[in-house]
């Protein structure tokens, strides 16, 4: 693969030259416009959505129907000559030291090839300082469910009888599993000394010098925190016409996507292949050839499909580092997926979360100040800040923020889906909708009054009307109320951040038959990329997108961005579109020379190389392709960075949920939703709505059901498995309605924006408002279940009712 | 990791009654009858039992068929799927508590699989006896773990052995109607009352019924009932979908011009067997069920309850459903 300059200039050329201006649509409906540099070698700006042709088009899925068939090979589904299976074993343990592991018997068990003993587990947070673990042969243990072996057999049977032979010997080690039991100064040390974690491509962990006593790591402040910030704040906040304090508490989420964590890899002398459920090929390559010490270039990572991943999927991973090992052991392909138990306990989660907010404001409707204190656990890993939306949402004079991480013997947490943000939504726009009552206002005209962000003040707009928030009631008086059910409707609103990987890129080729292919190492995790991809090429090249060959999940092809924190299309796209136009240009400039024309007196529109004058002499795109002097034109870009000024623009989004909560029973029922999204340019809308359902859906799983329990007394699961680790399902499901609001940022050549995270960060805040708004009482804490309304409520013998 | 077994299929009830006592003693493993299969799959995959034969009943042919019975009560194969008995028009019309148990467990899929019979017969679904993790009271080990630990699914009612809480939907109905139970082994045949079929952890912790190793149960018998008797069952879960319960109640009604001749009422959800509410059904008899007779009757039934300490709430859930569903009867 060869990359050509994202900016097209040589190095000696004058900066001046390596650009040219253009003029771009910008903001929310298309009546404004601003100019900005473009590289010389990417295209002209594209003109809003109504007038292209592919792009903005609800377009049906490339792989719809190999899935929806069952044809399609999922990582989990490769089977290969001679493919060996493993199992690991795990500790029962929360914390324990590892006296002794007896494989003797397993090595001897009838099919087995290869038994490993680990030597070191991924995905948790490490001492900084080594010298001060405790002494010992093994890894320590530090929840209940971390690896500790693994067999490798000829089938699944003889791995999973193997490996109950393997004789591990504890010394069990005092625990403690529990948010506040952890914080405690006489608690159980996860770690003897100060831990961190790397931040990992979809956000979770997060490194940086952070103070660390007994387990809490933290507070880490928000950025340009001065040293009397919280003090300024607190003051503040003490000259508001109406404050609310008040502390929210959300549950450990897990990811349980459908596929679990696993590969298969295959070690053989000319280098390592690994079929991977991952949501970045490009970090499952790059951690193996660090990890054994391999060129990149030897080590190639397949996903063809992929089964669904929420940011715990990056990197090699336990799993992927044994495979490999087993695999390089016995010189035979080895697969290793976790089953969904060893899910739930060590794949990552959403942490928990303990928040508490100040948030002041005046009688004119103007936010004052706030004061955000979180605490939560990751376990055994990092990055339980929840202070995100906090910091970003509102425009707010004075902030002060500060976060901790708990370390708790529990699976570490993992990005997951807009980390940190659904919690400290949760926490943040209830305040906002007390904050509003207090004042005597509605809770959009707050939102209004405070809120800078032109797209979400459309999306709120729009909305309001299509929930019928006029029909919003004061809180707790449904004038329809009907039995024990009471309705009640509730807005939150979503931040999220622009992020985009510079590795991100497309080889787009055109052959003599005049078929297209675009190729790229990005893995289409279930949004749709590949999808987006056909429909970039087919808008380029005047072609429709099923004309399109679209190749990803190789890191053979040029690089894939992560597909994590919501930059998978706003990352790759600009580079398909500049590759597909690069190409494009060589594509016309040996057809123009083969009938005799000049080059900028042709293009491709509706399958056909129109010729602007005279246009009777037009002829096919298959017709100009056999034309070519060589069997292929090919063009490959990589991603430019954003255009104009380096300023972080900021996705939105805004939630309304309607709700019916029987208050005899305590269940709430979520009835409808209406999610107003940006994403920059939708290039599929048809997608886009299919990742905001998923988002809403999730949400509200998060907002009522999902709940990771640990026993307090022997730190082990209770639930770990999808009976009783709760999730919703189809009876669950309510009416969701998706507008898509289209915001032009002119910050590439596509402009595309992403959509995974803010689709679900607002959903559960949305979610508690109208529950609020039905019953007048309060729920901060997720999940909201039957038990807290009720106790809420003060329906449940002893147990008084809140507020 | 499912262990290794044998997988039999009978073609006559005597030929899954011979299985039965046939003796697997050198292995020390035991023979496991298997009906839609629906709870039996779990147990094997997280190794709760790991029996050296399956029997499938399913191969057995009769045991899947409603027939009317002399004296004008159903006889239901153990083998009729939930799937039916919401369905089956007989059913739905005279015992519209059974129709609604079977039609609101689980999902449509499991229903299509799972049977009458395997639905009464089941193991709890505690999640401390579900996990392998932990050896409790039930499997042979120490201690109930629910009694200190995560317990708001628990039992509310006779809770302080094993704090299980019976997972059948169709038991709780069964119970208000007061069915009867064919049973046979290879010796013989007998028919117990509903009343006399589960068994509190007092009682013995390691059992929920009465069968013995070498029965089967064979029937289901539903009384004929007057006119004028009427049942009802309601459920109350988290979820509707794939859900188990936290409350449920099943009620039969024997009404006479509006007045209450005599009720049973069954809680569900609540404690280790179908939780009969004595006391409320003798305050009912004599009155008419109105919004306040039912509340009071409700109220009633949930009396001596003894929670844990996360399962309060379960308490005005239970209530809940007991008077909603005496009213759904009488209405």
């Amino acid at each position: 693969m060869s990359a050509d300059p994202p900016t097209g200039g040589t190095p000696s050329a004058p900066a001046a030259a390596t650009t040219r201006k253009e003029r771009f649509l910008y903001g929310v409906g298309v009546n404004s416009f601003l100019e900005r540099n473009v590289p010389l070698d990417e295209p002209p700006p594209w003109p809003d959505n109504d007038r292209l042709a592919r792009v903005g088009k609800p377009t049906v899925r490339q792989d719809g129907r190999a899935k929806a068939t069952g044809a399609a090979r999922y990582p989990s589904d490769i089977q290969l000559p001679g493919m060996l299976y493993a199992r690991m074993v795990v500790s029962p343990h929360p914390h324990a030291k590892i006296l002794s592991v007896d494989t003797a018997a397993a090595e001897r068990h009838p099919g087995v090839r290869a038994v490993h003993v680990l030597d070191r587990v991924l995905g948790n947070a490490e001492l900084a300082d080594p010298t001060k673990e405790i002494a010992s042969k093994f890894p320590i243990v530090r929840f209940a469910g971390q690896p500790v072996a693994a067999v490798a057999a000829a089938t699944a049977a003889a791995a999973a009888e193997a490996a109950a032979k393997i004789e591990v010997e504890y010394e069990p080690l005092p625990f403690v599993v529990d948010l506040d039991e952890a914080q405690k100064p006489d608690a159980p040390r996860v770690f003897p000394g100060d831990a961190a974690q790397e931040e990992s491509e979809g956000g979770g962990g997060g490194g940086g010098q952070v103070p660390q006593t007994g387990n809490v790591r933290g507070p880490m402040l928000g950025r340009g925190a001065k040293p009397d910030g919280k003090k300024a704040a607190e003051d503040a906040l003490s000259v508001c016409d109406a404050v609310v304090d008040a502390t929210y508490r959300t549950r450990v989420q897990t990811h349980s996507a459908l596929e679990t964590h696993g590969v298969v890899a295959d070690w053989k002398d000319d280098g390592l292949t690994v079929y991977a459920s991952t949501q970045s090929t490009q970090s499952v390559r790059d951690e193996l050839a660090a990890i054994f010490d391999l060129p990149k270039a030897k080590v190639r990572v397949l996903t063809e499909f992929m089964g669904g991943g929420f940011g715990a999927k990056f990197g090699a991973g336990t799993f992927g580092l044994v495979a490999a090992t087993l695999s390089k052991k016995t010189g035979a392909p080895v697969r290793l997926f976790y089953d969904r138990k060893e899910e739930h306990l060590s794949t990552g989660n959403r942490p928990d979360s303990k928040m508490r907010l100040r948030l002041g404001g005046t009688k004119d409707g103007k936010l004052r100040a706030l004061v955000f204190e979180g605490f939560g656990t990751a376990g055994v890993g990092t990055g339980a800040g929840t202070a995100g939306p906090a910091q970003a949402l509102y425009r707010i004079p004075t902030i002060w923020t500060e976060e901790s991480d708990v370390f708790t013997h529990a699976g570490p947490g993992a990005a997951f889906r807009a980390p940190g943000h659904p919690q400290g939504c949760f926490a943040l726009e209830q305040s906002v909708d007390d904050l509003a009552e207090k004042l005597g206002l509605d809770t959009l005209a707050l939102m209004n009054a405070n809120d800078e962000h032109l797209a979400r003040r459309e999306e709120r707009r729009l909305g309001a009307e299509r929930i019928g928030w006029h029909r919003r009631h004061p809180p707790g008086r449904d004038p329809n109320a009907s039995g024990p059910i009471r309705r009640g409707l509730g807005v939150a609103q979503a931040v999220w951040y622009r992020i985009n990987s510079m590795d991100s890129g497309c080889e787009v080729r055109i052959s003599q038959d005049g078929s297209v292919e675009a190729l790229s190492a990005v893995q289409d995790i279930g949004g749709g990329i590949k999808t987006a991809i056909a429909q970039v090429v087919a808008e380029e090249l005047g072609l429709s997108p099923q004309d399109i060959v679209v190749r990803v999940g190789d890191t053979g092809y040029p690089p894939g961005p992560p597909s994590g924190g919501s930059m998978t299309t706003s990352s790759l796209t600009p580079a398909v579109r500049n590759a597909a136009y690069k190409a494009k240009l060589r594509f016309l400039e040996e057809v123009a020379g083969a009938i005799g024309v000049p080059a900028d007196e042709v293009d491709l529109r509706g399958g056909q190389v129109q010729v602007r004058t005279p246009p009777a002499r037009s002829l096919t795109f298959r017709q100009a392709a056999a034309r070519l002097r060589t069997e292929v034109v090919t063009a490959t870009a990589l991603r430019s960075p954003e255009y104009g000024d380096r300023g972080m623009d900021f996705l939105g989004g805004v939630q309304f949920a309607e709700v019916a909560v029987d208050i005899e029973t305590g269940v709430v029922k979520v009835e409808r939703v209406v999610a107003v999204h940006d994403c920059g340019r939708p290039i599929n809308p048809l997608a886009i709505e299919s990742q905001i359902n998923g988002g809403v859906l999730q949400g509200i799983s998060y907002a009522l059901y999902e709940d990771r329990r640990l026993d307090r007394a022997t730190g082990r699961m209770v639930n770990p498995n999808l009976e009783q680790y709760k999730i919703l399902g189809a009876m669950e499901t309510p009416e969701i309605e998706v507008v898509l609001v289209e915001n032009y940022l002119a910050r590439s050549s596509t402009d595309a924006g992403g959509i995974g995270e803010p689709a679900t960060i607002p959903t559960a805040a949305a979610v508690a408002n109208a529950v609020y708004n039905a019953i007048g009482v309060r729920i901060r804490e997720l999940p909201i279940t039957p038990a807290r309304v009720l106790e809420a409520l003060g329906k449940i013998p002893g147990k008084g009712a809140a507020r | 990791m499912i262990a290794p077994f044998e997988w039999l299929d009978p073609k006559s009830l005597d030929e899954a009654l011979a299985a039965l006592g046939a003796e697997l003693g050198e292995t020390g493993r035991s023979t496991l009858l298997k009906a839609g299969g629906v709870d039996v799959i779990d147990r094997l995959k997280e190794g709760l039992d790991s029996p050296a034969r399956l029997v499938n009943l399913k191969s057995v042919p009769g045991l899947d068929r409603i027939e009317k019975l002399p004296d004008g009560g159903l006889a239901i194969g153990p083998l009729v799927t939930l799937a039916r008995l919401d369905a089956d028009a007989q059913i739905r019309a005279a015992y519209p508590a059974l129709a609604d148990a079977a039609g609101h467990a689980a999902t449509p899929n499991v229903r299509q699989a799972a049977t009458l019979g395997g639905n009464l017969l089941q193991r709890p679904r505690c999640w401390y006896f579900r996990s392998a993790d932990f050896h409790c009271l039930k499997k042979g080990g120490g201690r109930c773990y629910a009694q200190e630990g995560e317990n708001d699914y628990h039992a509310v009612f006779a809770n302080r052995v094993c704090a299980i809480v019976h997972p059948s939907a169709a038991a709780t109905a069964l119970a208000a109607i007061g069915a009867r139970l064919q049973v046979a082994s290879a010796k013989k045949r007998r028919t117990l009352s509903i009343d006399d079929f589960f068994v509190r952890p007092d009682a013995d912790v390691r059992r929920e019924h009465v069968l013995a190793a070498d029965e089967i149960l064979v029937g289901i018998e539903l009384p004929a009932l007057a006119p004028g008797v009427r049942t009802a069952y309601l459920k109350l879960g988290e979820k509707e979908s794939f859900d188990w319960p936290i409350a449920e109640a099943a009620v039969r009604l024997d009404l006479e011009a509006g007045t209450v001749r005599s009720a049973r009422i069954v809680l569900g959800a609540a404690a280790p067997t179908p939780w009969r509410a004595p006391k409320a059904e003798t305050w009912l008899v004599g009155k008419s069920i109105t919004a306040e007779t039912a509340a009071q009757a409700a109220a009633a039934a949930i009396e001596g309850a003894t929670p844990l300490a996360q399962n309060a709430y379960k308490l005005p859930i239970l209530e809940t459903v007991v008077r909603r569903a005496l009213l759904a009867a009488a209405a």
